[in-house]
């Protein structure tokens, strides 16, 4: 239906256009052709003057109009150190092509109108004149020449790498069909090296991990960074050409599959600072249309886009950015948990699976002597009983696994630190089996671990090595977990 | 021909009998067997006003296709939420329907429309339409030439433009759709099959059609070089002919330098999509799985392409200028001010434009201080092109301007080229770029200036040489009714997506509702939609105009209808093949002579009176 309809209407537009040409045609034969051009002639010049006038009103009242879009203006104001300079750059070039602008298009309209042809006037036969062609061919070269120092001193200024002891965060994004996957280095400020023949599904970005410094890289799912420190972005792809978009912080650079390459900024306003500002305008004082609850300026949020045609999911590569305090940094980046800890580790992916990496032991180092240091707080003495998380022995043996050292080397360390510590070292099983076998396991087990401390030069007096087999679980003996639980090694400090 | 022979001869036929050049032509064609029937005569023929006719309504109708497939994403655009099931029987299994029965425009139809949109306007329309159409008809014409140098290079010219659009005709129905990963077919995406349905078949036939395009183009212009240079008459001296023809020659040339680069970068991209290779790939891994491509550069496609693209941007507008510059100067009853300076500005902007195409890819990885020069060589066109406008301006200054659909959209047409040309500015300089580049602030910048500038060059030079086509005239009032609602309404398009720009809004997005700082144009999307639907529908009384004046409008009754003083005005009414029926004019001033010494106008075949000076001797 509204398809005939449509086809009615330009039929009929078509009939009504064939008719006035007639009309038109007709007139000119009646009147002559030359006192027509002549009406002609007055009309399509008085035309000119109105669409002049209303096209240059128009054009000041639309940017009027959209004074909020305009770049450094208010609402619009850059979040970045540099983007200042180059939003100063716009105004300025606006500011001197308005002028011509403004200037031209009044001289083209306003000569149509008033040399608008009359018979028998005769016009200027002027051909040329070389001193306006100088001095027209001057004046723009001169505005250039302005115009394009301003810009390349700002452009060589914003494109410049970090200087070699410049402190700076790195991170890193990398676009894919069609998202885009950050990458942060972990606390040793490094990001690990990559091939793209390693990726899979579990390693989205081909991340070595016989490279140490991909270890504690971090994959988080919002771009958020600290106010006021330098930022350099690197910026890859995976598949096809990307482009790393932050709006508001005047940044944009292809991601090249293959190429690597880098955008730095500095973000100068946190998220909260631009929302607080963007409330001072009455634009941003009303309920966002998305969220009743709240007001426009509250809802705002800075945005990492795509601006690289990149396929049919090319305008959906949204990520959430936030720019915070530099404590709210260190506060997340805390809770960020390193990738290949969460996802690689212990997994077939794993080249380090039988064996401890530098920063587990760290780590575990820090756990045990965490959790010592409590008991040794402690008055009630069942606080007084540590469990040795890490020490294994082979299965049914008691034999302690290559591994369990680490813990061992801890525990050993604390008794050097503390001379006078005595303690307990306890052995327990679940109830699988036989218990009067169990018991003896559990002897064999303490004893161990009592040996390996000896060994590394504890006087034996300050160990004791009980078996308590099956008798004291510390959870229930009905599910796999709790049996987990019940094979333990423990030890109780009996004096400190 | 023997009805010419008995009209009574005019001053000028005169003229060109006593001083024309009498190269025996018609002793050698007689009964002429190179337009023997009518396949000869219209379809397979080698006379270059029937291939500039061939050229135009080719461009036309492709202008048709390219203009409806942007109201289809303009449509998604502007109103993203409405059923658009309406166009399913049209469109097919390209509409979509939800369970509740709303259609909507599928993303990968609304990417191969934008794609289709822009390959079709810029090469089929604006190089093949403009420059091939008007070099066609105007080049023999003006210089005084019997034919091109090889009218039948120049026949080939036509039909492997008309493969060309067969073969890509033929993209737009295949099952996967035609290629739609940009005009620019930047790979990988255009690489990969992988990465995009369209990248498949579609843009294997988009690769197959743009080359035979460039043999085209190769053809046309290697013609229009040897005409200009080799088939002036006597007296045309370059600095004799008319702003139309510096403009075409030029444009040729830059057309040879370029399209074969364009060429190069596609083998490449085809060895890559097919042999294995790895020009433009590396360390891709897409669709599960690490390719073997390794070691080639995505930039280096683009440095290719680029070296064409830019260039092609003034294949595109000197044609318009070229058309603009006669116009205005005929209309205004005006010598064109500062010709020379005019030549000089067109020859500067064809050199720089070798040199600029960089600034394409300011934020595409290239190293950042190459970028430098690109800066510095882009600001510097803007020189030449202002005293382009400056002269024109200064052209209508004094005059007496006759305003009809050609001048008027030449008046346009410079409208047109200072707001779009002035933008040019932010984005030339790097710095400014970085936040605008990709955003609608340069979809605004290039279709202002060589989209709609480009159109109106193209309209007023099909008004102003209709009557020299068809031997009739278009409707002047609906002409003038199409030149005032399309320059209304294509400011009404273009001009609100500075400010979408300027807010950061990227191109080619399918919908903006995604994100929250590109979602809130809803109402100036819709209103851009709806003014382009009416830009659309003006196009169509143009086109109704066009046909129905060729067999309907207003008879040709004088040779010279507009008082020009260029020599294609000098054949008969219905110009057969060879132009002149006897000799050859011979041109003795150069072709601006308006409203000199009192005189209307003076033909170029009007010999210098005892101690008069040639106007454009200075």
């Amino acid at each position: 239906m509204t398809a005939l309809l449509t086809i009615l209407c330009i039929a009929l537009i078509a009939i009504i256009a064939i008719q006035i040409g007639k009309v038109t045609e007709l007139a000119s034969k009646i009147r002559g052709e030359e006192d027509m051009q002549e009406i002609v002639n007055r009309r399509s010049a008085n035309y000119s003057l109105v669409f002049m006038i209303i096209f240059l009103i128009a054009c000041i009242i639309s940017a009027g109009y959209y004074k909020n879009y305009m770049l450094g203006y208010g609402p619009h104001e850059s979040a970045s150190a540099h983007g200042k300079t180059l939003d100063s750059l716009f105004n300025t070039t606006l500011f001197f092509t308005g002028i011509v602008f403004f200037i031209t298009q009044i001289a083209l309209f306003y000569y149509a109108f008033k040399y608008r042809g009359v018979r028998g006037r005769k016009p200027l036969y002027l051909p040329h004149d070389n001193k306006l062609e100088i001095i027209w061919t001057a004046i723009p070269a001169v505005v250039m020449t302005f115009l394009v120092v301003g810009g390349l001193d700002a452009w060589n200024e914003v494109m410049a790498d970090i200087a070699p002891d410049e402190d700076h965060i790195e991170i890193e994004g990398t676009g894919y069909q069609f998202a885009w996957h950050l990458r942060y280095p972990g606390p040793d400020g490094k990001l690990g090296t990559r091939n793209f023949k390693l990726i899979n599904g579990t390693n989205p970005l081909g991340q070595d991990w016989t490279d140490e410094k991909n270890l504690d890289d971090l994959h988080p799912s919002e771009v958020v960074l600290p106010v006021n420190k330098k930022v350099r972005v690197r910026i890859t792809a995976r598949d096809v050409l990307h482009n790393f978009y932050l709006p508001h912080f005047r940044v944009k650079m292809d991601a090249v599959p293959g190429m690597p390459t880098y955008f730095i900024f500095t973000p100068t306003k946190t998220t909260e600072e631009y929302r607080q500002e963007l409330s001072n305008y009455p634009e941003y004082q009303v309920p966002d249309p998305n969220d009743p609850e709240k007001m426009l300026w509250e809802t705002f949020n800075y945005e990492l886009a795509c601006a690289e045609l990149c396929g049919t999911g090319h305008y959906s590569m949204r990520r959430l950015v936030r720019i915070v305090s530099e404590e709210e940094y260190k506060a997340w980046l805390g809770q960020q948990q390193s990738y290949f800890l969460s996802s690689i580790r212990g997994t077939e992916d794993d080249p380090y699976k039988n064996e401890l990496l530098d920063i587990e032991v760290k780590q575990r180092k820090l756990e045990f002597s965490d959790a010592l240091q409590k008991a040794i707080d402690a008055t009630d003495t069942k606080e007084k009983v540590l469990r040795l998380n890490y020490v294994y022995f082979e299965p049914g043996a008691a034999k302690l696994t290559e591994l369990s050292r680490y813990e061992l080397d801890n525990l050993a360390e604390s008794l050097n630190k503390y001379p006078n510590m005595t303690i307990e070292v306890g052995g327990h099983t679940d109830n699988t089996g036989d218990a009067a076998q169990n018991l003896t396991l559990s002897s064999e087990r303490a004893r161990a671990v009592k040996d390996y401390l000896v060994g590394k030069g504890i006087a034996a007096a300050r160990l004791q090595a009980v078996g308590y087999g099956q008798n004291q679980p510390a959870d229930t003996n009905d599910t796999e977990a709790g049996r987990e639980k019940n094979r333990r090694t423990e030890f109780k400090i009996l004096t400190q | 021909m023997a009805h010419a022979a008995n009209n009574p001869m005019s001053e000028e036929d005169i003229l060109i009998k006593e001083q024309g050049y009498d190269d025996h032509f018609h002793d050698h064609h007689h009964g002429d067997k190179y337009q023997s029937n009518f396949i000869t005569t219209y379809v397979f023929s080698q006379d270059h006003k029937i291939i500039a006719r061939q050229f135009l309504i080719t461009g036309m109708i492709w202008a048709i296709i390219g203009g409806l497939m942007s109201l289809v994403f303009r449509l998604q655009l502007g109103f993203p939420e409405e059923n658009m099931a309406w166009l399913k029987p049209i469109l097919g299994r390209w509409i979509t329907l939800n369970e509740a029965g709303l259609g909507s425009i599928a993303p990968e139809f609304y990417y191969a429309m934008v794609t289709m949109h822009g390959t079709i306007i810029v090469f089929f329309v604006l190089t093949a339409g403009l420059s091939g159409t008007f070099s066609n008809l105007l080049i023999p014409l003006q210089v005084g030439a019997r034919d091109m140098a090889s009218p039948f290079l120049n026949m080939l010219s036509y039909w492997f433009f008309f493969l060309a659009g067969v073969v890509m005709f033929i993209s737009l129905f295949l099952s996967t759709g035609p290629f739609s990963g940009g005009w620019t077919a930047y790979p990988p995406l255009s690489a990969l099959p992988q990465a995009s349905t369209g990248s498949g078949a579609g843009m294997t036939l988009w690769l197959i059609s743009l080359v035979l395009f460039v043999v085209s183009v190769l053809l046309g212009g290697i013609n229009y070089v040897t005409t200009v240079l080799n088939l002036r008459t006597k007296g045309m001296t370059m600095w004799r002919m008319p702003l139309t023809i510096w403009a075409f020659f030029v444009t040729a040339i830059l057309g040879i330098l370029s399209f074969p680069v364009l060429a190069s970068g596609f083998f490449l991209l085809v060895f890559d999509r097919g042999l294995g290779t790895s020009f433009f790939l590396n360390e891709i891994y897409i669709g599960g799985q690490a390719l073997d491509h390794v070691g080639g550069s995505p930039v280096l496609y683009q440095h290719l392409f680029w070296f064409l693209g830019h260039p092609e941007v003034y294949i595109i507008i000197l044609p318009a200028m070229g058309l603009v510059s006669e116009v205005l100067s005929v209309h205004a009853r005006k010598p064109i001010f500062g010709y020379k300076a005019m030549v000089y500005s067109i020859l500067a902007i064809a050199f720089l434009s070798f040199i600029v195409w960089a600034h394409h890819m300011f934020m595409s990885g290239v190293n950042p201080f190459i970028s430098n020069f690109f800066v510095v060589f882009t600001l510097i066109i803007a020189v030449p092109s202002a005293v382009k406008v400056f002269n024109w301006i200064a052209t209508l200054y004094g005059g007496n301007v006759r305003f009809t659909a050609a001048s008027l959209f030449a008046i346009g047409f410079v409208s047109m080229f200072i707001s779009g040309g002035l933008t040019g500015i932010f984005l030339g300089n790097s710095a400014i770029d970085i936040q605008l580049h990709d955003t609608y602030f340069v979809v605004a910048h290039f279709h202002i200036v060589m989209g709609i500038a480009a159109f109106f060059g193209m309209f007023a030079g099909v008004y102003q040489w209709f009557p020299k086509m068809f031997g009739r005239f278009m409707n002047e009032s609906l002409g003038r009714i199409h030149f005032w609602g399309t320059l209304v309404g294509a400011y009404a398009i273009f001009w609100p997506m500075h400010y979408l720009g300027m807010a950061g809004v990227p191109r080619r997005y399918y919908k903006f509702d995604v994100f929250e700082s590109f979602g809130q144009f809803a109402t100036m999307n819709k209103f851009i939609t709806i003014a382009a639907i009416f830009v659309f529908a003006l196009q169509v009384l143009f086109v109704i105009n066009f046909f129905y004046s060729i067999w309907k409008g207003k008879k040709m009754t004088t040779k010279n209808p507009w008082g020009a003083s260029t020599l294609e005005w000098t054949t008969p009414i219905n110009t057969g093949h060879g132009n002149w029926e006897g000799n050859i004019p011979t041109v003795h001033r150069w072709p601006y002579d308006y409203g000199k010494d009192g005189k209307e106008f003076i033909s170029q075949i009007q010999p210098l009176s005892e101690g008069e000076k040639d106007g454009g001797d200075h």
